[in-house]
């Protein structure tokens, strides 16, 4: 099959590949990029595993093409945490409110959690349960993954209070 | 002692051990996407495999033509049950002691059934190979409904054991007869249902559902024909299970063949068995030499992997008139669908159903099972719980409230009049377990004050009155379970996979600057096992759990095991870690005794180290003791400090909870509201609280999944018509309720650091305490009682049977 050219920013990074059409985004970002931390759950856009953030929209990337992305900037789970290392406060939210188990929804969690609280930097918690509704996680019951959101809201909007964050 | 040596707080602490909510060691690559899953695995030349499915689930194979398929450029082979044939792999065993087509030959027996598999050079062009292979069927007549599998006209399923009389378990009745089970007493049971001054009796159905884990089930086969080694990468939970198999059916001897399963995105007994794409691969990566992956996708899973349930029990409970149980009697129908690939312990094709006297002491009981063959896809795993206990913990608590309704006592007042009482432990029960400890009284009764139960059974009636009056629509139900769950098998005497018992492993290692790596034959699917393992050496060893390492997986480096489910870990893996612990202290504190020049009754433990009685001040910290493990040990010893324990648990361990629901039901469209729902569960000695109230809440999603809305559904022709996430519901965190969690703590008696097991409990007790909370919203109409899954339909027609639509 033909291919075609697409050049795109993935976490900062400018890419130029040459893409099957019919390609993927989430398979291209695996398997051409490896950056497999973008995961596939569903293949029907339900379970959000594969989020990535484009150009300042969440996108589940199991239900877009790679060209469909030609010339967008992408952040995935890779590109959340400083080059040096340095976690983003999500990252280190889940883990201290035990947001994780098998941690195969955690990257596009996480990645969905980023833009929700660009849209809305102190949710309520009803407000993080809607905002994560196209994110499904089989393991922890969404509780501690809603803490964590706050946490990190309230972590990165100056509002820890000294409770929350012992 | 000088002012800053740490306090003996301080040292505690520092271990991190058993007991705290230590943050887990896993997550710091799963929140970088830097897990390992099988998916990700990239190898040089690896090629990509996909099957063509049946759109029947009943049809004769009339031709298979692969020839346009295996033309398309980028395809290398097509395997068809043809192909397996020579290798004696075109059916492989099944856990449950049945044979299981790896690829249909004759015919297809379920929607979805495999039938041929392309091996491509990418998953694009093996899709693109599925479509192109042709497939002639001729359809036959299906058997969906299991109470129709045995009509005397139904079409024969099995072809290829029709005549066998005898299956794996005794007797087959019929040709779509699989099995009879039988437990108890049931002279004793009949005369006491006879006799009652009260009975009840109602068919409990337990829908077909699925675990749905968010990773699908996948592996990646590797042939290395030069070293004659095969090595297999996959969502294994019992990886060296998969390798005994795997040698057995290759003919591969078992020291060339290397399984590892790799981090795994959940499992809940989805990925237990062994399916026809593991075979798949293999086979093709020994014919082709080169890596083959296979990933299942959402709708193959749903349809083709590793149902759960699908019990429908014919339950009669027998009591006095005051409310006391004197006998039960269950009859269970049970649809394994078209292969027996149930995920049992060998000797128990029901499982421990027989746990099905629940937390009460009955003083009579029995039970029969039987299996039957239909139209669907096999499995009847044991989906977040032991062996079928969620179908029998189900069971007992919805009859035991059909019986309240009966008495028109309060469901737990008639609970309270029938749980084992705590010094009847260990309890012998009538259908032969005897329960390790527990304290039930304590228990519910904590629960219902913690909910205020009085002051809601008064809301509730005020409601009911109000909505008399028409003042509100809603139906306000109050729903109790009271579970225990047999978890941690399993004992070699009688629990076995395969002739392999059921006992579990961990070997330790402590290196010289005393840092640890310890390894297990149980596999995490997400439960932490990295953190709670590190924890109970931590705290028997006395060595930070920082310092310690965890490994799973690999079984050319781990010590044999049986794997992670039916909440096994902590009970066999977790008592072996400390067994192989304690190993270690005894040798550790020859060396203390050496180092001091003491006699070794001189000295005793003291959280990290050994310290001479009466003298504090000498003592020797475990760090010493491993560098001298490897440098100075006592004359005699070997050098290193290392242990291996396999455990065989003496019994069971009985996990046990309390649960409360609150619902509001909407007579007019159905929606159930959860109002409230409080857990208390008593899992023994606690190893992170933190991870056990994680295991907790999602349990108890899984449960509200199952009771309000899911179900594998089969139309009359055998079409799977929940093969989606679209159909097949996945609560989100809009839907699921918010969890309140408490305990108690029993610990159990036999294990040697008193711990039971959580992670399956709130599965078990979660989905009674739904399902009794929506049929309590209608106790007082005359409706009956109300299947499962309740979703809006169902409710909606029970209120419309009720009349309350007008």
């Amino acid at each position: 099959m033909a291919k075609s050219q697409v050049t795109m920013t993935i976490n900062g990074r400018s890419v130029d590949a040459l893409v099957e059409p019919r390609m993927l985004l989430v398979h291209f970002l695996r398997e051409q990029q490896n950056l497999t931390g973008t995961h596939i759950g569903c293949e029907t856009t339900h379970c959000g595993a594969c989020t990535v953030d484009i150009d300042g929209r969440s996108v589940k990337s199991c239900t877009i093409f790679a060209v469909q992305a030609d010339g967008a900037s992408i952040t995935t789970i890779e590109g959340m945490a400083k080059p040096d290392g340095t976690l983003h406060a999500l990252q280190e939210a889940f883990r201290e409110k035990h947001g994780l188990q098998c941690g195969f929804c955690t990257p596009g969690m996480i990645m969905r959690a980023h833009r929700l609280l660009q849209e809305n930097p102190n949710p309520t918690d009803e407000e993080i349960r809607w905002g994560i509704s196209g994110n499904i996680c089989r393991c922890t019951g969404y509780q501690n993954i809603v803490k964590a959101i706050r946490y990190a809201a309230d972590k990165l909007g100056g509002r820890l209070t000294k409770e929350a964050a012992e | 002692m000088n002012d800053t040596s740490p306090t003996r707080a301080e040292r505690e602490a520092k271990l991190e051990g058993m007991g705290c909510s230590r943050r887990r060691t896993e997550d710091a690559r799963f929140i970088q996407g830097k897990g390992n899953y099988v998916d990700d695995l990239k190898l040089p030349g690896m090629l990509f495999g996909d099957f063509v499915r049946s759109p029947y689930a009943h049809a004769r194979i009339k031709k298979i033509d692969v020839s346009k398929a295996a033309a398309l450029p980028g395809v290398k082979a097509v395997l068809t049950a043809n192909e397996l044939k020579p290798v004696k792999l075109d059916w492989m065993p099944t856990l449950a002691g049945d044979v299981q087509a790896v690829l249909a030959g004759d015919k297809v027996l379920f929607q979805n059934q495999e039938v041929a598999f392309v091996i491509a050079e990418d998953r694009y062009i093996a899709a693109d190979a599925v479509e192109l292979v042709e497939v002639e069927y001729e359809d036959l007549p299906v058997v969906i409904d299991p109470f129709k599998a045995m009509d005397p006209k139904a079409p024969v399923l099995r072809e290829d054991i029709k005549d066998k009389t005898e299956g794996a378990h005794g007797k087959r009745k019929h040709w779509n007869h699989i099995f009879t089970w039988e437990i108890g007493d049931k002279a004793g049971a009949d005369a006491a249902l006879s006799s009652a001054q009260v009975k009840v009796k109602e068919l409990i159905s337990y829908q077909r559902v699925h675990p749905s884990p968010l990773e699908t089930c996948a592996c990646v086969a590797s042939m290395d024909k030069v070293r004659g080694e095969l090595t297999v990468w996959g969502t294994f939970q019992a990886p060296h299970v998969v390798r005994t198999v795997a040698a057995l059916l290759s003919g591969i001897t078992e020291q060339k063949i290397h399984v590892i399963a790799p981090d795994i995105g959940g499992g809940f007994g989805n990925k237990v068995g062994v399916y026809p794409g593991y075979v798949c691969s293999i086979v093709g990566s020994i014919v082709l030499g080169q890596p083959i992956k296979w990933v299942e996708d959402r709708m193959e899973n749903l349809t083709a992997t590793a149902f759960a349930r699908d019990y429908h029990m014919t339950t009669e409970l027998a009591a006095t008139k005051d409310g006391k149980i004197t006998g039960l009697k269950v009859h269970v129908l049970a649809d394994h669908g078209a292969f027996d690939a149930c995920a049992d312990p060998s000797k128990w094709p029901a499982g421990f159903f027989n746990i099905v006297t629940g937390s009460y002491d009955i003083p009579v009981a029995h039970v029969s099972v039987d299996g039957v063959y239909t139209n669907k896809a096999p499995g009847g795993v044991a989906y977040r719980c032991s062996f079928r206990v969620t179908e029998a913990a189900y069971c007992i608590e919805r009859a035991i409230d059909v019986l309240a309704k009966k008495l028109g006592m309060d469901p737990a007042e008639l609970r309270l009049k029938n749980l084992i009482r705590a010094e009847q432990f260990p309890y012998k029960s009538a259908l032969g377990w005897e329960y390790d400890s527990g304290n039930y009284h304590a228990a519910l009764r904590k629960a219902m004050d913690a909910v205020g139960y009085q002051k809601l059974r008064e809301e509730q009636r005020q409601k009911r009155e109000a909505f008399n009056r028409g003042e509100t629509r809603e139906l306000m139900g109050i729903g109790v379970s009271f579970f225990t769950e047999i978890v941690g098998a399993g004992p070699t005497k009688n629990c076995d996979i395969l002739g392999i018992g059921m006992f579990d492993s961990c070997e330790i290692r402590v290196h010289p600057t005393g840092a640890v790596i310890a390894r297990l034959g149980t596999k995490s699917q997400g439960q932490g096992h990295e953190t709670t393992y590190g924890q109970i050496i931590a705290t028997e060893l006395g060595i930070p759990a920082d310092s310690i390492n965890i490994e799973e997986g690999n079984t050319d480096t781990a010590p044999y095991g049986l794997g992670t489910y039916g909440s096994r870990s902590t009970p066999v893996s977790g008592a072996a870690t400390a067994m192989a612990a304690r190993k270690i202290k005894a040798k550790a504190r020859k060396i203390a005794a050496h180092l001091l020049e003491v006699a070794e009754g001189d000295l005793e433990w003291d959280i990290d180290g050994f310290r001479v009685k009466g003298l504090p001040e000498r003592a020797k910290s475990m760090k010493e003791i491993a560098w001298a493990a490897y440098n100075n040990v006592p004359p005699g010893m070997e050098h290193g400090l290392e242990a291996v324990n396999y455990y065989d648990p003496p019994n069971m361990t009985y996990p046990f909870g309390a649960y409360i629901c609150v619902c509001d039901v909407d007579a007019d469209t159905g929606y159930t509201k959860i109002r409230r729902f409080y857990a208390l569960d008593d899992c023994g000695t606690r190893i992170n609280p933190m991870i056990i109230e994680g295991q907790v809440h999602g349990g108890l999603t899984e449960a509200f999944g199952i009771a309000m809305g899911q179900e594998i559904r089969y139309d009359e022709t055998g079409n799977v018509v929940t093969g989606s996430f679209m159909d097949y519901f996945m609560p989100t965190a809009v839907e699921t309720p918010i969890w309140e969690t408490d305990f108690t703590v029993t610990p159990s008696p036999h294990h040697p650091i008193g711990a039971k097991g959580v992670g399956e409990s709130p599965n078990v007790g979660g989905v009674p305490a739904f399902s009794n909370a929506v049929n309590d919203a209608f106790a007082h109409l005359n409706v009956g009682h109300i299947q499962m899954p309740h979703d809006g339909w169902r409710t909606w027609m029970a209120a419309k049977q009720a009349g309350l639509h007008k």
